[in-house]
């Protein structure tokens, strides 16, 4: 879907930018085995983990969604949980929109492969034709090799018994805070990030699974409000 | 109700995409909306972390998952790919398990 070319990037930057987004497309489809395994491990049959991968294709919010399954937590728990992650995506979309200046039906698609991965490998592109070879290439090889491996991931969770004896329960939580890493860079962050996990394990005993990730949510939204009325030295440049 | 939350939840993630993607950029530029978007991965993510691993129904507990996340943070710091990462701690657990049975 190049659609009309303004800024021409040369072949062999073009090939280049194939074979990154190729490269983040196989690395991102491969743990969608881990992603496959855990779901069914949490007690969601292979046609509901495939179809998280298909239709809610964000992997934070997907985990998300497992993860407070697992726990035991309402449905309903999960998917604001998986809403609230997913909210980061509007964001990518918003940064992307104006690079990429996308109409019609190819908005309607590309939407669906507005993520982390495909978002990184497009907003730093000079041209619009670059961004669009990067956004495409990537998107869609991670779209196509997620699926597949979530699927695999499902039926060879289904085979080997207790989730439990091949730790699969803590693969979740390792999930999780590889996730979170990256964010952890930011002083600021680490402050958000332990508030929050000592809230959501402050108030584990007295709510249904699932509601403590929600109440933590509150606290960064709180942050938010309050870190706006200080001086915020936050606004400094960081990089 | 669980393939209810599963679609849902799905359609509602596209339609956040969707809404990024169709809106003006001028959207964005409340310094308050930037913010709490930067937060709200943070702190779900950190309180996912937390009760996945040191909670067990509706009581705190510490058992073979914490080693598992334990060894996930050494695999970070020494920059570890996500799936390894994700290997490790599920392997430390299994192992911790087989040494201590019930763990």
């Amino acid at each position: 879907m190049a659609g009309p070319l303004t800024i021409e990037p040369d072949d062999a930057e073009r090939r280049a930018i194939v074979r990154d987004g190729l490269g983040v497309g196989i690395a991102t489809g491969l743990y969608g085995v881990s992603f496959g395994a855990v779901s069914v491990a949490a007690g969601l049959s292979v046609l509901q983990t495939c179809a998280l991968s298909l239709v809610m294709f964000t992997g934070a919010s997907q985990f998300a969604f497992v993860g407070v399954a697992a726990a035991g937590g309402a449905p309903l728990s999960g998917a604001l949980t998986a809403l609230m992650l997913g909210t980061r995506n509007t964001l990518y979309g918003l940064k992307l929109a104006p690079l990429l200046d996308l109409r019609g039906w190819r908005r309607v698609a590309a939407a669906q492969v507005v993520i982390d991965e495909s978002t990184a490998m497009s907003v730093t592109r000079t041209s619009r034709t670059a961004a669009r070879v990067g956004f495409v290439t990537t998107g869609t090889s991670v779209f196509v090799l997620w699926n597949t491996f979530t699927l695999v991931g499902a039926l060879a969770g289904n085979l080997i018994g207790d989730p439990r004896t091949y730790g699969l329960d803590a693969a979740v939580g390792g999930a999780f805070l590889a996730l979170l890493w990256p964010r952890l860079a930011d002083p600021r962050n680490r402050v958000i990030a332990v508030c929050a996990a000592a809230v959501a394990l402050g108030v584990v005993p007295v709510t249904a699974a699932g509601v403590p990730v929600l109440v933590a949510g509150g606290v960064a939204l709180l942050a938010g409000i309050l870190t706006r009325s200080a001086a915020d030295p936050t606004e400094l440049p960081g990089r | 109700m669980t393939w209810v939350a599963i679609i849902g939840a799905g359609i509602g993630c596209y339609l956040l995409k969707l809404a990024g993607v169709s809106l003006p950029a001028r959207a964005l530029e409340h310094p308050l909306v930037e913010r709490v978007a930067d937060l709200i991965p943070v702190a779900l993510l950190a309180a996912l972390v937390a009760v996945q691993v040191f909670a067990e129904g509706t009581r705190l507990t510490v058992d073979a998952r914490a080693a598992g996340l334990a060894a996930a943070v050494v695999a970070l710091l020494l920059r570890a790919p996500f799936l390894v990462v994700v290997f490790v701690a599920a392997a430390t657990a299994a192992l911790l398990r087989l040494a201590v049975p019930g763990w």
